[in-house]
């Protein structure tokens, strides 16, 4: 069965999970991979959204962070003071899963300009949640696409703590969580290597060559001593995704949701 | 007891030029009417307070009622950039737009802070990240039992917050209800504040002893405005009109486009102002 890469990222993020997880969750690419997860190998998996719905279990992807789906399938809604109080800061969530528009070889993120602080040539949306989640949740699982304007070696500005600038100040500052522990991209699998927590690719997705994430990491990336092979999607996996995304564009009556 | 107000009326008599104004709302129960009602009335000089200012926003610092935005996430939910938003901190159009930014940690705290009587709300943040570095207002203190750093933030204390609901009853008690957000820390943390409501009801009916109820004596002004949250949505009334955000992108974008949108479907609005 033929897939897109940006299936096998998904999907590939999904695997990751485990019933015993409880995800705060992310739009877009980390809501696909949390719910084909729930649907599929995690039916226990407690979904957590920014808005407030806790153990929700939507039947369609919602748009943005509080559609109503989300609070109308959820165990229970509570306020967004809350949610960031006594759930996130309270340390009550296993899994973050983040994005951002630059990622650096310690899992450090960019979500807030590109440029300069002051007169930024690209003016992005913000800090949101993601600051809070990567300094509270047990581990960080981060997912983008693989490109060398968006994997840098040096973020335009530090929005989300990885493992900090050298690797070493997440414990130096005292923070105890783990932090990033998996970078999944439509070209491969990365973790963070034992000494130097710097992120190293572990798995390439099939028919990928290491010559294309070289060409996409604006650093010069380096390869674990043994490299697997990312195992291909397989036809119930597929199947679960594209009828995910084949509700949701029925759901909002658009084909945004088609990633 | 709240007054019992036109929109445009309400309005007219709680917002003033420069004033600090939090029109909040978790993607659900966003205040739109009551916000295209501040551009009809050309408010100018306000500062806005929102932890997502999302289209409402980009329309109000795209019309020029903005001169500051306090904020943690500006974007378009699902779809992308705010165009507005970003062509006014990016080239200054219509003019410069100072932005205070922040966490959502950090405003939700702050909101509560505000709600709290507190000065400044206390909290584990910020730390390794390049915003307290940006932003003045962000500072840290030692736990004075543990020594442990801890972010500190000002309490937010809008002039007035916007909120909508789904119910007000006729003594002007408010009931929310689905995903509430900040909206009741963001109103007890105001000066004042304007609640519009899809209807005004004799009684606020079955619910939980523990629902999200703002008592009349917390709310200053009620208008009823049945679809006041479209294209947002109010749970139980009507739900989010996901193809407008979608379609929003392309207007926004351009600016002549984007004006001849505030003229067509806020300025000659149904709702003429007072």
């Amino acid at each position: 069965m033929s897939y897109t890469a940006t299936e096998m990222m998904t999907i590939a993020a999904a695997r990751a999970l485990t019933s015993r997880d409880v995800c705060f969750v992310g739009i877009g690419l980390p809501s696909a991979a949390c719910n084909v997860a729930r649907l599929m190998h995690a039916p226990g998996i407690t979904l957590i959204y920014e808005s407030g719905a806790i153990a929700t279990r939507p039947t369609v992807l919602p748009l943005s962070i509080g559609d109503g789906e989300l609070c109308e399938t959820a165990l229970t809604t509570v306020s967004v003071p809350e949610m960031f109080r006594y759930w996130l800061q309270g340390g009550r969530i296993t899994v973050g899963f983040l994005g951002g528009a630059q990622v650096d070889r310690y899992g450090n993120l960019n979500s807030t300009v590109i440029g300069d602080y002051g007169r930024p040539k690209i003016r992005l949306p913000g800090a949101g949640g993601a600051t809070e989640i990567a300094a509270h949740c047990a581990r960080v699982f981060i997912i983008m696409r693989h490109h060398p304007r968006a994997f840098v070696t040096k973020l335009d500005f530090l929005t989300t703590l990885g493992h900090g600038p050298t690797g070493r100040e997440r414990r130096q500052l005292g923070i105890r969580t783990a932090g990033p522990t998996l970078l999944v991209t439509d070209l491969c699998v990365m973790r963070p290597e034992a000494e130097t927590n710097e992120f190293v690719v572990t798995a390439l997705h099939p028919g990928v060559a290491r010559e294309q994430v070289l060409q996409n990491t604006g650093w010069a990336v380096r390869f674990a001593e043994r490299v697997e092979e990312t195992e291909a999607p397989g036809a119930n996996e597929l199947e679960v995704l594209r009828e995910l995304h084949a509700r949701t564009a029925r759901a909002h009556g658009t084909a945004v949701a088609a990633e | 007891m709240p007054s019992s107000l036109s929109l445009a009326a309400a309005v007219s008599s709680l917002i003033h030029d420069g004033d600090i104004v939090a029109l909040e709302g978790f993607t659900h129960l966003i205040p739109f009417a009551a916000g295209h009602e501040i551009i009809r009335q050309q408010r100018r000089r306000l500062t806005l307070i929102r932890m997502t200012p999302d289209l409402l926003y980009d329309q109000m610092i795209g019309a020029g009622c903005a001169r500051k935005l306090i904020f943690s996430w500006g974007g378009n939910p699902g779809v992308g950039s705010l165009h507005r938003f970003r062509d006014a901190v990016e080239r200054q159009w219509p003019h410069p737009l100072e932005i205070e930014e922040h966490s959502h940690a950090a405003m939700a705290n702050a909101y509560a802070a505000g709600a709290a009587g507190l000065p400044c709300a206390v909290f584990r943040g910020y730390r390794g990240v390049d915003l307290p570095a940006v932003n003045p207002n962000i500072r840290f203190l030692a736990c004075p039992f543990t020594g442990e750093p801890l972010a500190c933030v000002p309490a937010l204390k809008p002039d007035v917050t916007v909120i909508h609901a789904q119910k007000a009853d006729r003594e002007g008690n408010v009931l929310l209800e689905g995903i509430v957000g900040v909206q009741k820390e963001a109103v007890l943390a105001a000066r004042c504040a304007l609640v519009t409501v899809e209807e005004i009801v004799d009684d606020l009916g079955p619910r939980s002893p523990n629902a999200v109820v703002l008592p009349s004596w917390v709310v200053t002004a009620i208008a009823e405005v049945p679809g006041g949250a479209r294209p947002s949505y109010a749970h139980g009334y009507y739900s989010r009109d996901n193809s407008f955000y979608v379609t929003w992108d392309a207007i926004a974008k351009d600016r002549a486009r984007f004006s001849a949108w505030i003229d067509e479907h806020v300025m000659n609005g149904a709702r003429s102002p007072a």
